[in-house]
């Protein structure tokens, strides 16, 4: 079987020793050569010394899930050698630095071990440890270029783009690629069985990470307050959110800036930040983790009672607790689902790739301010921090954003009276004012009871009506929100229900079941309340399998409450390991239940 | 019935303002507060001071907490939007409104549970970004609405209704505002309303945070002897430091300028605040002094009252953030969104 454009390799190295910026130079020569290919890095939380990963799948069927099997490795960390060169597969290779010696023990019969004295050939060539350690990396990259045959001048000329401006630091990159790739020319048979041969399949399409996306879709949206509290994995969404904003949304003539953002003390004031500026009419947002949404909760209550607008990214973590803060789960589903005490329900939307992110961003300011009440765009470390593969994004200069019912003046005067909570089109949702409008708009916003006409109360009947009005504009949201994507196979009668970042395994996997005989469909949520479809979708399958990443399989139990179906009559197929899923992993699992039902 | 909408009362005599109001357009619902309430007073206070501004009710925003003094946001200005948030998260609110549209007055109703105790850490901050709002604390040292217990504010060895004695040290929100670098700092009485109108008029025309801290007596829970935040109590040892008269723009001065102790800041609006220090050598410029005079005070027992601090070339929140002037909230899609051919042409830096 040709390997030609299909393989995986990991590097194994210490965190902040540059091997980053080698494994994004790898992966994007790659995908220039027009071959599919996706990343996924598996860092240590941590600024330097301990160790990462970078897993690189070339895939010219274009699956981006995680890697079934890694075929080369790159050792370079003493501390995980014995488990680095465990993980490749039988028949693979390991590239290590030769510079010292490898213990025997660690030697496999079934791998060859290609050693290069990386750390000698830049001590000799470069002088000061920091430029030696940060283009040991560089070296490995000039190697794997030669053993993968990745085209050296598509690599030459990524250097010229990243260090053009900068002389020397391009000509020790340059000399650095020549160091790796001169040596494993003249050390070993290159190319690999496998490597890389140009192709012509990702002319359409970018890398991008999910929370550039985000923050993409944030600017595009037309976002101008942004109130956030620095927290892993979602940092980059703001900083990136602040970059976009230097580059379009300082004002030519003045120089100041059409956004504003807020680096709050804490995740509650950066809650109450949007709130305000959403109350306001500003468009805002935040960006935060597990640990973020418990901090919320107060706020997020508030705003679902009081119908304040705002939209909250949720770029999950391992939790509970602290947690793994680096690796990847679903884990946040209830805790946002129904966030805060008393009766409360949030719109959660699901973006299962950085495409998906930026449009369904774009969506989520609409949905907040049409519903008056919180978004939260759900991703999580995979999808927030990889880079995937996602085609172009696109924008359609005719977009008019939906800014929901919202009295002006000139509407204000066409009315007897305004009042903040009655509901006259009957849909649950009831048109606000702006502060600062002038005529009849002001009204009282609070938190605690209050009737339609917006005033205290703490009678029960005008308490009822309120709360039962919102839950009419929630079962008015649930048909407006994104529907879910439905994948079906001929014949089907076994369905897959999941949310998000599994997609991509999870459709590399649905394939190789149909491969087998097995037909296969599929539905990835895309929106919480769930719509009606979600419903028919699980009643016309016999065997139902929710594959989701937590131990307590929260989306099944979300699908039990919200739409009456059985539980039991759902297979949790439950991953909470921290990394991002593998086809092969959900394959054998589907397996292995199906056969034991068919006993 | 569970809230009081007051009829507004109107009489032909009534005097109007520059805009045409009388005092009563600047009132709100009834208050269901104690009779007595130091916070009434202060409510009353606040309606004659937008009233003298002129202020358009539809240009304010008030802004609350939780507690007894945040619930009067709903006493004053039915005309004006009001926000009454969290517990303690007023600042937060206020922040991101504030940063959403900066051409409104922005009036934050707070109390010293919500303010030094539960919110401690957002009034803080809201110090440290030069949130541009007149931040009013209606200090009784006490849980109001859940009957008595000891605030942050409380002093040393005061006590309680039942007698208990508080035994840990008081925030005193002067001396930390102070530290903080606010830029506007006051101490009044509740039962002072001829001080308290022309601090609160200068707060208003302050640009920046004007932290007006009021002793506002609680008559159901710490009016009794041995509180120090009682009307007796107060009324016994109140220092006026510095009296203030505010002018505003239109207005002719009549009174001599050049009056010894007299400090003349011009504000940002074009009005004058005029401060007549009572103590020796008080300069209500200088961060220094009024640290050190409200200090002493403190720890004489005395209670130091005027615009002890007043700094007007602070950079407020839009400042350090260098927003455009047109607020956020009111920018045109178009003016946000850099369109399609921008998005294409980004496209090339993720190849």
């Amino acid at each position: 079987m040709s390997r030609v454009n299909d393989f995986a390799f990991k590097s194994g190295t210490v965190n902040g020793t540059g091997s980053a910026s080698a494994n994004s130079l790898l992966m994007q020569a790659i995908f220039r050569m027009g071959i599919p290919v996706t990343g996924k890095n598996i860092f240590p939380s941590n600024i330097q010394g301990l160790p990462t990963w970078y897993e690189v799948r070339v895939s010219r069927d274009g699956y981006t899930g995680r890697p079934p099997a890694i075929d080369l490795v790159v050792a370079l960390n003493p501390s995980t050698y014995a488990q680095d060169i465990k993980s490749v597969c039988s028949g693979g290779y390991v590239v290590f630095d030769s510079s010292w010696p490898l213990d025997p023990s660690l030697l496999r019969d079934d791998v060859t071990m290609l050693g290069i004295p990386l750390g000698d050939l830049c001590r000799e060539a470069f002088a000061g440890d920091r430029d030696r350690t940060l283009l040991r990396n560089i070296a490995y990259a000039g190697a794997l270029t030669a053993l993968l045959q990745i085209d050296l001048t598509v690599v030459e000329q990524m250097l010229t783009e990243k260090y053009g401006r900068k002389k020397a630091l391009l000509e020790s990159n340059y000399r650095a690629i020549r160091l790796g790739y001169d040596y494993a020319r003249a050390h070993f048979t290159c190319p690999l069985p496998f490597h890389c041969e140009p192709m012509d399949r990702t002319g359409g399409a970018i890398l991008m990470d999910g929370n550039t996306a985000c923050a993409l879709g944030a600017l595009y949206a037309g976002a101008t307050v942004g109130a956030w509290y620095p927290i892993t994995p979602s940092t980059s969404l703001m900083e990136t959110f602040k970059a976009f904003c230097q580059e379009y949304r300082v004002d030519p003539e003045s120089g100041r800036n059409r956004y504003c953002i807020l680096q709050a003390e804490d995740e509650l004031a950066s809650a109450g930040m949007v709130l305000g500026a959403s109350w306001m009419g500003a468009r805002a947002f935040t960006c935060t983790s597990g640990p973020g949404v418990s901090l919320m909760q107060e706020f997020l209550g508030y705003a679902y009672y009081a119908e304040l607008p705002g939209v909250f990214f949720n770029v999950q973590r391992t939790g509970p607790a602290t947690g793994l803060p680096t690796r990847t789960q679903q884990a946040d589903l209830l805790s946002m689902a129904y966030a805060s005490h008393g009766d409360t329900k949030h719109i959660i939307l699901f973006p299962a790739d950085p495409a998906e992110c930026f449009t369904l961003t774009v969506a989520a300011f609409d949905i907040t301010e049409r519903f008056q009440t919180p978004v939260f765009v759900a991703t999580d470390i995979d999808i927030g921090m990889n880079d995937w593969m996602i085609p172009r994004l696109q924008w359609d200069d005719a977009f008019v954003p939906d800014r929901g019912k919202v009295l002006d003046e000139a509407a204000l005067a066409q009315v007897k009276k305004f009042f903040r909570y009655v509901d006259t089109d009957g849909d649950g949702v009831t048109a606000r004012t702006l502060p600062g409008v002038g005529g009849k708009g002001a009204y009282f916003t609070r938190g605690s009871g209050h009737d339609q006409w917006g005033n205290y109360t703490e009678d029960s009947a005008a308490y009822q009506d309120l709360m039962d009005r919102i839950k009419r504009k929630f079962e008015t949201a649930e048909r407006a929100l994104p529907a879910p994507v439905v994948h079906r196979r001929d014949g089907a009668t076994i369905g897959i229900v999941m949310i998000g970042s599994p997609d991509a395994p999870v459709r590399e996997a649905v394939d190789r079941l149909a491969a087998q005989g097995v037909a296969v469909d599929v539905m990835r949520i895309r929106s919480f309340p769930f719509a009606p479809a979600v419903r028919e979708f699980l009643d016309q399958h016999r065997t139902v399998f929710v594959i989701e990443q937590n131990r307590d399989a929260q989306l099944r139990a979300l699908l039990t409450v919200e739409t009456g179906f059985p539980r039991d009559a759902m297979i949790p197929l439950i991953d909470y390991a921290g990394q991002p899923l593998t086809a092969g992993a959900i394959v054998t699992a589907m397996s292995a239940h199906l056969q034991e039902a068919s006993v | 019935m569970t809230s009081i909408n007051k009829p507004p009362v109107r009489h032909p005599s009534d005097r109007r303002n520059a805009i045409g109001l009388t005092k009563a357009d600047y009132e709100g619902g009834m208050s269901t507060l104690c009779a007595g309430c130091g916070h009434d007073s202060v409510t009353a206070a606040l309606v004659q001071a937008f009233w003298e501004l002129d202020l358009p009710p539809h240009r304010a925003a008030k802004m609350s907490g939780i507690g007894c003094s945040s619930k009067t946001t709903g006493y004053f200005m039915r005309q004006s939007h009001g926000f009454n948030a969290v517990h303690g998260r007023m600042p937060s609110v206020t922040t991101g409104a504030n940063a959403a549209n900066g051409e409104l007055t922005y009036i934050g109703i707070s109390g010293d549970g919500d303010s030094l105790n539960i919110g401690l850490g957002q009034m803080v901050h809201a110090i440290r970004r030069n949130v541009n709002m007149l931040y009013v604390i209606e200090n009784n040292g006490v849980y109001g609405l859940t009957k008595g217990q000891f605030s942050a504010a409380a002093d040393l060895g005061s006590t309680s209704r039942k007698g208990e004695v508080n035994e840990q040290a008081p925030i005193d929100p002067v001396l930390l505002a102070l530290t903080l670098g606010a830029t506007f700092v006051a101490r009044s009485f509740s039962g002072d309303k001829a001080q308290l109108v022309p601090i609160l008029k200068a707060g208003l025309s302050h640009r920046g945070f004007a932290l007006i801290d009021v002793i506002s007596p609680c008559v159901s829970f710490n009016d009794h002897e041995g509180s120090t935040k009682s009307y007796a109590y107060v009324r016994g040892h109140e220092v006026e430091t510095v009296a203030t008269d505010f002018v505003p723009l239109r207005r002719e001065i009549t009174m001599p300028e050049s009056h010894e102790a007299v400090t003349t800041v011009q504000m940002h609006d074009g009005s004058r605040v005029r401060l007549h220090a009572t103590a020796p050598g008080y300069d209500p410029t200088d961060r220094e002094t009024a640290y050190r005079h409200a200090r002493a005070c403190l720890d004489r027992g005395e209670v130091a009252t005027g615009i002890l601090f007043i700094d007007k070339a602070g950079r407020d929140l839009h400042d350090m953030n260098r927003t455009v002037d047109t607020p956020l909230a009111h920018l045109p899609f178009d003016a946000l969104c850099p369109g399609k051919a921008a998005l294409d042409a980004l496209m090339a830096r993720y190849r």
